[in-house]
């Protein structure tokens, strides 16, 4: 180090020089556009390919989708499905038990994707909570209760990305 | 009867000064959380109550249903005795720092020195307190506390002695009387260097960041409060922002005119702004060294432990020694509007 550098070298640390420049930086963010987003007064906008909450669907008609064919439990990397069947009186093949366990599910989407008929969907609710033990189990009544409950947003995402199916 | 009322007097002064304080300390912990909050580009809290404003209401009651846990190895009485230690001098200095021309709890002569003594005093709590833990952690944090001050208080009482060399007495009133004429006339302008050290060693003597290697919660926990919980800590909590706003009040009092206007002496201004307060202009001065509190420690990394022990001897102590002769010379050539 030559003298000059050396005697910049000091007078910048007497200055705070450096310390300076940090203060302008924190001090500029003072005063910048904040990125907090308030929960549960404000949402961040969700993909209408968002994998929340699993839902049943049904047929305008009130007749639910499912046909019990298995291939959601078939493809399930996580076990998290488990489905019964019998033939109903007027001989068509519905579900007895379609459980799936949320604790298992690792929302991959598979299930929806497999799905011959649209039945089994996954929805833009993403906070939901257990407050006893068994209540992550969605059973077949929870599963079209919800899928009652957000029909026009499920049908609508379908609607947005059915050009890309 | 006399002596009574004298008594009662000075307890309801107490209560004037310690009142609005205490209020203050707490409303420091939420600025704080907002002012950090903002740098980090966050709201900061704002749920409790309108805007957040009772979020400090909050906290002090959830610390105090907290149960106080003593360490089985611990020694009870001193791990007790250290938070007071800690909060005491903090609150006892406010006895001679003057609001306002002779409003002040205690004119002391020898204010300074007493400062000097109490300040130095808040360290003890820190260093009982990881003492009487019997904890690893909390022993380290009160050893480097420890040689962390005794570093820099040597620097600070250099500052001060610059002080009492400019304004020719230990009487904080007195201090404040001799900076009297503009803002030029503060200590501030011929004693620049002494202002810096004295600040930036008050932040270090608080362990504040970014000398906080007492704490150093990524290194030693929380250094020497890591047992402490419920309102034993909220002690020492109080304790380090009672001190933080110790330190800038002592700052404003000594360089930044304490009380005086900072448009005295400016011909239109000087007037217009004379109808305020003494206590006003102090509170403004002391709001605006505490926000600089803030900003560092939104803003700078931990100071690693040798270069906090460079900064203070190789650095701090020359550079004062060397201004107070300046000052030295300045006082004895009766320079300018400062040392005549």
């Amino acid at each position: 180090m030559n003298t000059f550098s050396a005697l910049r070298y000091y007078l910048k640390s007497f200055l705070f020089w450096e310390l300076l420049l940090g203060l302008r930086v924190t001090g500029r963010y003072l005063f910048a556009k904040k990125f907090t987003v308030q929960y549960p007064e404000e949402k961040t906008p969700l993909s209408p390919r968002f994998r929340g909450l699993h839902a049943q669907r049904r047929y305008p008609n009130g007749e639910e989708r499912c046909i019990a064919c298995k291939l959601c439990e078939a493809v399930c990397p996580a076990l998290a499905i488990t489905i019964e069947s019998e033939q109903r009186a007027d001989g068509s093949r519905r579900t007895t038990r379609y459980d799936i366990d949320l604790f298992k599910c690792i929302y991959c989407g598979f299930c929806e994707e497999a799905c011959p008929v649209d039945a089994i969907v996954e929805t833009r609710t993403f906070d939901y909570h257990f407050e006893k033990r068994g209540e992550q189990i969605m059973t077949k009544e929870k599963l079209l209760a919800h899928g009652d409950r957000c029909e026009a947003q499920i049908a609508a995402d379908r609607a947005i990305d059915a050009a890309y199916r | 009867m006399e002596i009574l009322l004298t008594i009662i007097i000075i307890l309801l002064k107490i209560v004037a000064i310690l009142a609005p304080l205490l209020t203050a300390v707490a409303y420091l912990t939420f600025a704080e959380r907002k002012v950090i909050g903002y740098m980090q580009i966050r709201i900061g809290p704002n749920r409790v109550g309108p805007k957040g404003w009772l979020q400090p209401i909050a906290d002090a009651m959830k610390l105090m249903f907290k149960e106080i846990i003593i360490p089985t190895k611990a020694d009870r009485f001193l791990f007790l005795l250290a938070p007071v230690v800690a909060f005491g001098p903090a609150l006892a200095a406010w006895a001679v720092i003057p609001f306002g021309n002779g409003m002040i709890l205690s004119s002391l002569d020898a204010g300074i020195l007493y400062l000097l003594a109490l300040t130095s005093m808040g360290v003890y709590g820190v260093i009982i307190a990881g003492w009487a833990s019997n904890s690893k952690y909390a022993f380290l944090g009160a050893m480097r506390s420890a040689a962390q001050i005794v570093s820099y208080e040597i620097a600070m009482g250099f500052a001060l002695v610059g002080v009492l060399m400019a304004a020719g007495s230990l009487n904080l009133n007195q201090v404040v009387l001799a900076q009297q004429g503009s803002i030029l006339h503060w200590f501030w302008l011929p004693l620049l260097p002494l202002f810096l050290v004295y600040f930036i060693s008050g932040v270090a003597e608080t362990n504040r960041a970014p000398f906080d290697v007492a704490e150093g919660e990524s290194e030693i926990v929380a250094g020497f409060h890591v047992d402490y919980s419920g309102m034993a800590f909220a002690v020492f909590f109080l304790a380090e922002y009672a001190n933080m706003i110790l330190v800038s009040a002592l700052a404003s009092t000594m360089f930044l005119g304490g009380w005086l206007s900072p448009f005295e002496g400016i011909p239109l201004l000087g007037p217009l702004f004379s109808f305020v307060p003494g206590p006003i202009w102090l509170v403004i001065k002391i709001s605006f060294l505490l926000l600089f509190f803030l900003w560092f420690r939104a803003t700078f990394p931990r100071y690693r432990y040798d270069q906090i022990m460079r900064l203070g001897w190789k650095v701090f102590i020359p550079v004062t020694l060397v201004w107070l002769l300046v000052v030295g010379l300045g006082v004895l050539g009766q320079v300018g509007p400062w040392f005549d």
